[in-house]
Parts: C-alpha cells; sequence; structure tokens
C-alpha cells in the first residue's frame, strides 16, 4: 500500500537526515522487493541484528520503508515514493538554473548585435 | 549553448556544467555588471533588480525580485571569493526589504567558475544547500517568486533578442 503524503518542513529534513547514511541507503535498496526480514538484512553488514533494526525503524519513520508481517516473520519493504519526492525537489531547482542559462546564452547573443539590443521588459 | 545538470541528491547539490560561444570576459560581465545580471537572474515574469552590487570579497548583492501582481521578494549574496574572469563564490539568502538575511531561512552556498574553451567559455555552477530541508524550502519560496516554469517562458525572451 503506498500512501500519499504532504511532507513538512520537519518530515523533509528527517528523510534528508535517514538518506545521508550508506547502510540505510543500502537498506532502502535491497527492499524494494520487499521479500527481506530485518534478520536477512542484518546479515551482510558489519554490525549487530539491534543496530540494523534502528537503522530500519529510523527508514520506517519517515517512510521510505515500511514493516509488512508474513507469517512470523517481518518483511522490509521500500517505499519508492518518498525517494522521488526528494528527486522531485532536485529537478526543480535544476529547472531554475536551465532557465538561467537560456537567459544568459540570449543575452551573450544579443549584445554581441547590438542592434537587436533591447532590455528585458519590467511591468511599471 | 551546451547545458548539462548533475544532481546529487546525497550531497544535496546541484552542478550545472554550461558552455557558451562568447568569451569568458563577456559571460564574467552577466555577473560582474548589475545591469547585465539582473537582466537573467529572475525570469521574465519575476525580473530581478539589483540594489546594491559591492562585487568584491566581503562585499553583498542585495537584489529584489517583482511579481506581476507588484509583490517584492528580496535576495542577498555575501560575496565570499571573486577572482575576476576565474571563479567566485557566494552564499544566497533570503532577505528583507533592507537587503538584511531573514534569519532562520536557508542558505545556498554557490561557486561559479570559468575558463576558456577553443570557442567560447565553460561555466560550472556549484550549489550546496545545508540539508533537503533548506532545498525543499528554497524551491517552495521559488514557486511564489515564479522561479519554476522559467523554461516556458524562454520563447518571449528569445522573441526579443
Amino acid at each position: 500500500m503506498v500512501v500519499s503524503i504532504e511532507l513538512s518542513d520537519a518530515d523533509v529534513d528527517r528523510l534528508f537526515h535517514a538518506l545521508a547514511d550508506a547502510t540505510r541507503r543500502d537498506i532502502v535498496r535491497r527492499s524494494v522487493d520487499g521479500d527481506l526480514s530485518v534478520s536477512r538484512l542484518a546479515e551482510d553488514y558489519p554490525m549487530s541484528f539491534a543496530a540494523v533494526q534502528k537503522h530500519v525503524a529510523v527508514l520506517e519513520r519517515v517512510g521510505l520503508v515500511t514493516k509488512v508481517r508474513r507469517g512470523r516473520e517481518l518483511l522490509v519493504r521500500s517505499e519508492p515514493e518518498t525517494l522521488r519526492r526528494a528527486r522531485l525537489a532536485l529537478d526543480q531547482l535544476a529547472e531554475v538554473w536551465e532557465g538561467r542559462v537560456q537567459r544568459m546564452a540570449a543575452l551573450l547573443d544579443d549584445d554581441s548585435t547590438p542592434e537587436h539590443q533591447t532590455r528585458t521588459k519590467r511591468e511599471g | 549553448m551546451e547545458l548539462t545538470v548533475d544532481k546529487d541528491l546525497d550531497a544535496h547539490t546541484l552542478t550545472v556544467v554550461a558552455t557558451f560561444d562568447h568569451p569568458v570576459e563577456k559571460v564574467w560581465e552577466l555577473y560582474a555588471d548589475p545591469r547585465k545580471l539582473e537582466r537573467w537572474w529572475g525570469p521574465p515574469t519575476h525580473p530581478a533588480t539589483m540594489l546594491e552590487h559591492d562585487f568584491v570579497p566581503g562585499g553583498s548583492v542585495h537584489y529584489v525580485m517583482t511579481a506581476p501582481d507588484g509583490e517584492q521578494f528580496h535576495g542577498r549574496w555575501d560575496v565570499l571569493e571573486v577572482e575576476p574572469r576565474h571563479r567566485f563564490s557566494v552564499v544566497d539568502a533570503f532577505a528583507d526589504v533592507d537587503g538584511v538575511a531573514v534569519p532562520e531561512m536557508p542558505l545556498t552556498r554557490m561557486e561559479f567558475s570559468f575558463e576558456p574553451t577553443a570557442t567560447g567559455t565553460r561555466m560550472v555552477t556549484v550549489s550546496r544547500y545545508d540539508s533537503l530541508e533548506a532545498l525543499q524550502q528554497v524551491l517552495d519560496m521559488g514557486v511564489e517568486e515564479g522561479l519554476r516554469g522559467a523554461m516556458s517562458q524562454m520563447d518571449a525572451v528569445l522573441e526579443e533578442g
């Protein structure tokens, strides 16, 4: 079940914090199929089960992974929607700069042909 | 003009590499000359006006962007380093009408470098945010300032030329 949520600033900060750790990013990657339990995930890291469990808990709090019960096991599954939102923020910034670079190029072309020089129109 | 954008989610960094068919001196002027800077920093719907432009290390730049309804958004650069026609770095902040940085608003550290190529100039712009929260906040403000959708407004600018 993917729940669409609006992220508050505090949520986004926690999201960034969650993603800032290499082990947690690896857990998110390995949990895409949602068929690994915490114990199974923990086998691949040089740290205690409890430490891995803590990492999973951090990811769970920000919605990057969810736990799904199957029989006696709790399986971890990553939630790509949250990751997508983080990427979207950078995409938007990229768009801002694409616009700026386009305007810079137009301005440079403009100024090298003075007879066509115009100023950006402003509303008074 | 060529443009590549690298988005690093983990390092919360955006790197823009652009090449222009014009000499470094001309590209540098787009920043060093406030009358030129204000012609491209904001999108056509929200033009920027440079109120103060002390483009030296330790100096500051105060600009305002005006929305179609007249609402104004102030920004400020604290200029850290300037090596003319080579590189410069600033910290960009949201500002009040006096150009004073608004506390508790996100800061953006921006580094710009320029180098000549066989046909013109290669410009590298690195924007770094303290956190993803900061980036999100800047973008939320950017929506108000009309920064987004800048691409779709390009046609009008090109037609002006």
